[in-house]
């Protein structure tokens, strides 16, 4: 196994494109790892690319802010002006794991993973963020919800990388937040996760939403219907339950050794509802 | 025995514990952190099935592959006759265990040891692995104990009949054993009751999940003799084991204690430590083999899952007039479920006239269960402790009062056959009841359980020695595996009884050659049966001393006695003398009769059972079935606390791990019989953040059998917080969990069904 550090994106790339055989990205390593020592993945090449510069940083940028693909969940806690404008982003990512795992593990490698339960995913679907792809045709930008295709799969083509996200200008009065319920407090995989980001009226109507569900399908889930549902409403109590049913019919989960369908799906409704409610009053402190 | 009366200038104080630095700054050598010149990396081919015939295994393939130097499999090792399985009268059946540490004939688990390799690195050791041809014949296979019982289901063993059945069965079946207690006759008994409530339970298999994996290494020389360093509860287990498995002499080699990161009953047995000393014997190299967590769990010990079914009728005053229970236990591949156990403890908190009690030890395709702390005791009790608490609930009686009436007490007949002798369950109830914690308000969606809990303890033998050194200070040398901070209570009963400070005594855990035998670190006798050796041997001590200062001012022996660290004549008409401090009776010992060094070995009896009351708070969201320990206060009988505070770490521990096995955790297999959470993300021990400071109260009721009363501590406090956590929930839910864990996919359902 052959291990590279680039100290340039398009030096990674080149890397990646050129590898013969099996060739990963490593960011944290908290996914790669895991997979490596139990033999899942035998890679020719690894590229380590904490040492990008580029890829490290908090930015902000027109109003709204550049995240690098390999910044880490604790950096994400310690980026004061972030946290005001994206708490549901950051809660998110700092829901990663441990302390341990939070100094290790990125945005850029929970998307990349495509687990359909990774936390951070929801929160920047949510979000409406973007994300920068770098490959050997050059430079695209692509939704974040688009990445990953099913689990364990993305859109991304051979020596193609994820190098950052973008979180648009935030107008007033919005706010996000996101849940997940693990039968523990932490280290623990999300049974179901719900990323909600509201925009309020003056009046405190509902201006805009978008929502997004983890581990209720192969892959993490923008829901339209849900927002629709708070779209317009005071996010009273009617709305609520409309949202939350949106939410339950949104569901494909399975059954496995972390959850059942029909307690997946119950508890979509169940942290739709409470996230919603969360986002709103943040909306509404003027966060 | 009498006690002494209870003015300690050690016993009883918080010392730091002599292994704290090491372990703390991590330069503890635990088992994975041995290594030697030339060593070799030793690695264990597992079934991926499990129940299968072994139609052949041919190794060729992998002995030939450059870098390996070994290659094991069952045929390297003596097959142990039926009547040949048990060594003296312990009951450890070799020939089973035999075949749990490598396969003969059948693999009967998902993770059941087919063959191992000795390689110069850990990938040309996978290499090997992956180049051994196995010939499976795969069997139909059974996992669920009820399952297991069925008269269609798999066998496991052609040879196994129902032991305690009359007639002998006819049919070889998985039930290996019945059991059964009774005192008085519950028929008449129920027929007198006013309330009679039974329940039917289910508990799941759970691990010890010790953090530290099983980890040895193992060193055979050109004159055939050999060393193992490794963690285990008992160094002499593990050489006994190894002599019997390989068919070696004990002579023929050594075991060293390595620093051992939990065992709770996990670490009694063997796994690695034959194969590894196999692999080195067959090389001629060292051979270290450390198990991957996953490894841990899918071949080593957890505790039985369980089915059970408990019926108590009771009085209007109150008085419990009968009792039964039926406990059907799962063993793993191979017999020796603690279902016997789990029947003793279940009703022994209580003075009841009428008690019958059932076992069954059902064999399965799940790796072979050992010991988890109280072995049995918590399954039985959570059966046993939520019927009570339902009958408390229904006679409108204060839980705590409730079991206070029935209590056990001096006297009082258990219904496994002893009558007891001091005990402190009432104190322990009473404890629990004048807590603030008892009275304190509830919040929104909470509620809070009670539960009690018994215990035995274990004697058994011991060795010990303590050797003065030329300066005055001491060394203690004992050979039981230091789990639960023992070193410190070893030199603090030396200290005790020596007249010298703590500091300057060093404790250690010798190995197998550097003392005489000892029993295994397990049954929370430690401290009351090695305790009791070095007690004997610092009198020991103390003998010599008075006949040393007897010789330095030429009286009779008679004439001197030591208080407080210092030899004094008895009397003024001894003579007079200034006193001798040990330090100066040690300088001159070269001159008196050379050195000072006490010795004892012993077998002990006597250990004094133990009670425990806990009081548990839970908050539960009634919209996803998660629920939140708030707060936890567990009451205990200690005996005497040799060291209160690590006898407050045995009952937190005890708590969180009980708490585990009633919130979430679980053995959980798929339909392929493959165990699906072998990691610590799915098989859900608490963290941490999940819990409340557990509070503790101890209770000291001293133990007439021990110079300083101490009684077990270790194991009473898993026995009651699965019931304390369920009854808890039926407090803020009204629903009364007969399943455990309660996951929260479980208990939203039932909160939804509303039974
Ligand atoms: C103990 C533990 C607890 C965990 N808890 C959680 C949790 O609570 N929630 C959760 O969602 N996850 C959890 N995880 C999973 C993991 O920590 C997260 O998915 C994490 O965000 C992965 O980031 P990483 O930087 O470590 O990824 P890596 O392991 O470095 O990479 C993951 C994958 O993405 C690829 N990749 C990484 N970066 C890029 C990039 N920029 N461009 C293209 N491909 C890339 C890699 O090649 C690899 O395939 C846990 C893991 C562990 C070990």
């Amino acid at each position: 196994m052959r291990y590279e550090a680039p100290r340039a994106i398009e030096e990674a790339v080149a890397l990646l494109a050129d590898a013969e055989g099996d060739a990963h990205v490593l960011a944290g390593g908290t996914d790669l790892l895991v997979l490596l020592r139990a033999g899942l993945v035998t890679p020719a090449l690894v590229v380590d690319i904490k040492h990008i510069e580029e890829m490290c940083e908090i930015a902000q940028a027109d109003g709204g802010f550049r995240i690098g693909a390999a910044v880490t969940g604790a950096e994400f806690g310690e980026h004061a002006e972030l946290k005001r404008a994206w708490p549901g982003v950051v809660e998110a990512m700092e829901l990663v794991g441990s302390t341990q795992i939070q100094g290790r593990a990125t945005a850029g490698g929970n998307l990349c993973n495509a687990s359909p339960a990774a936390d951070c995913v929801p929160a920047m679907i949510a979000a409406g963020a973007t994300c920068t792809i770098a490959g050997p045709a050059g430079r695209r930008e692509m939704a974040v919800e688009d990445i990953a295709t099913g689990p364990g799969e993305t859109v991304l083509g051979k020596g193609e990388i994820v190098v950052d996200f973008l979180l648009p200008p935030r107008p007033p009065r919005s706010a996000d937040a996101y849940l997940r319920l693990i039968p523990r407090t932490e280290m623990d995989i999300a049974v179901v996760g719900a990323g909600v980001n509201l925009t309020l009226d003056d009046d405190g109507l509902c201006k805009d939403a978008r929502v997004a569900l983890c581990a209720i399908a192969p892959r993490v889930l923008r829901v339209a219907e849900v927002a629709d549902a708070l779209i317009g409403s005071a996010i009273d109590d009617a709305a609520l339950e409309l949202a939350a049913a949106a939410a339950r019919a949104a569901c494909q989960p399975i059954d496995d050794k972390r959850g059942t369908v029909e307690y997946r799906t119950k508890i979509a409704g169940v942290l739709v509802r409470r996230a919603a409610l969360i986002a709103k009053q943040r909306a509404g402190n003027g966060s | 025995m009498d006690i002494e009366a209870p003015s300690y200038k050690w016993v009883g104080t918080r010392p730091v514990r002599p292994d704290g630095i090491d372990k703390v700054t991590g330069r503890a050598m635990f088992g994975a952190d041995f290594s030697l010149p030339d060593m070799l990396t030793g690695k264990i081919l597992r079934s991926p099935h499990p129940h299968a015939r072994l139609v052949s295994i041919d190794v060729s393939k992998a002995a030939a592959l450059r870098g390996v130097k070994a290659v094991a499999t069952a045929a390297d090792i003596p097959e142990i006759p039926v009547d040949n399985a048990f060594v003296g009268d312990a009951p450890t059946n070799f020939r089973h265990w035999s075949s749990n540490v490598l396969a003969r004939e059948k693999v009967l688990y998902d993770g059941h040891a087919v063959a191992a390799v000795a390689a110069t690195s850990p990938a040309i050791a996978d290499a090997a692995l992956a180049l051994i041809e196995v010939d499976y014949e795969v069997l139909p296979h059974v996992i669920d104990v009820k399952d297991a019982m069925r008269d269609d289901a798999p066998v496991l063993h052609d040879d196994l009949f129902t032991a305690g059945v009359e007639p002998k069965p006819d049919k070889p079946s998985n039930v290996a054993k019945r059991v059964e207690f009774t005192l008085g006759n519950t028929e008449a008994g129920f027929a007198e009751a006013d309330v009679v409530v039974e329940r039917a339970f289910r508990t799941k298999a759970v691990h010890q999940g010790y953090i530290e994996p099983h980890a040895v290494i193992a060193n055979t020389a050109e004159d055939g003799q050999s060393q193992v360093w490794c963690p285990s509860q008992g160094h002499f287990m593990i050489r006994a084991a190894c002599a019997k498995l390989l068919g070696i002499e004990i002579s023929q080699f050594r075991v060293f204690p390595a620093e051992i990161g939990g065992g709770f009953g996990g670490k009694i047995n063997p796994y690695l430590e034959p194969v590894a000393l196999l692999l080195s014997r067959k090389s001629g190299r060292p051979v270290k083999m450390v198990m991957t967590r996953a490894e841990v769990f899918r071949a080593t010990g957890p505790t039985s899952g369980a089915a059970l079914t408990v019926k108590i009728g009771a009085l209007k005053d109150g008085r419990i007039a009968a009792a039964e229970a039926t406990l059907t236990f799962e063993a793993g591949a191979f017999p020796g479920s603690p279902v016997g156990a789990g029947c003793m403890t279940g009703f022994a908190p209580y003075d009841i006239t009428n008690v019958k009690i059932v076992g069954y030890d059902v064999v399965s395709n799940r790796p072979k269960c050992c010991a988890y702390r109280a072995p049995g005791a918590p399954i039985a009790a959570y059966g046993i402790e939520s019927v009570l608490d339902e009958i408390a609930q229904r006679l409108d009686l204060d839980p705590i009062d409730f079991r206070l009436k029935n209590a056990a007490k001096e006297g009082t007949k258990a219904a496994y056959g002893p009558q007891f002798g001091k005990i402190g369950c009432i104190e322990t109830l009473t404890a629990a009841k004048d807590h603030p914690h008892y009275g304190a308000p509830l919040g929104p969606n909470q509620g809070r359980g009670v539960a009690a809990g018994f215990w035995f303890n274990f004697a058994g033998q011991a060795s010990a020695a303590v050797n003065v050194n030329e300066d005055g200070t001491a060394i203690v040398t004992y050979g039981n595996p230091d789990i639960g901070g023992t070193r410190a209570s070893m030199a603090q009963i030396a200290a005790e009884v020596l007249g010298i400070d703590y500091d300057k005594i060093r404790p250690i855990v010798a190995d197998t050659s550097s003392i005489g035998f000892n029993d295994i670190t397990a049954g929370s006798k430690t401290t009351f049966t090695a305790g009791l050796a070095v007690h004997e041997a610092a009198k020991d001590v103390v003998g010599q001393l008075r006949e040393r200062a007897a010789k330095m001012w030429d009286i009779s022996v008679d004439a001197v006695v030591w208080e407080n660290g210092v030899a004094r004549p008895a009397s003024s008409n001894a003579g007079d003398f200034d006193p001798l401090a040990l330090a100066d009776i040690a300088a001159m010992a070269g001159k008196t009769g050379g050195p000072i060094s006490g010795h004892a070995s012993l077998a002990a009896t006597g250990a004094g059972p133990t009670f425990a009351a806990h009081i548990c708070d839970v908050e539960v969201d009634q919209d996803t079935g998660r629920i939140t320990v708030v707060r936890y206060t567990a009451v205990q009988d200690a005996g005497r606390a040799i060291h209160p505070s690590y006898v407050e770490g045995q009952m937190q521990g005890g708590v969180v791990q009980g708490i585990g096995w009633a919130l979430n955790e679980e053995y959980i297999y798929g339909s392929d019989g493959r165990l699906q959470n072998p990691g610590f993300l799915d098989y859900r021990i608490p963290v941490a953040s999940d819990l409340p400071m557990i509070d503790t109260v101890i209770v000291e009721v001293p133990n007439p059998n021990h110079p300083y009363g101490v009684r077990g501590v270790g194991e009473v406090p898993i026995v009651p917080p699965m019931a304390a956590v369920t009854n808890a929930v039926a407090s803020a839910t009204g629903v009364r969990m007969t399943e455990l864990p309660m996951s929260p996919p479980r208990l939203l359902a039932a909160l939804e069904n509303g039974s």
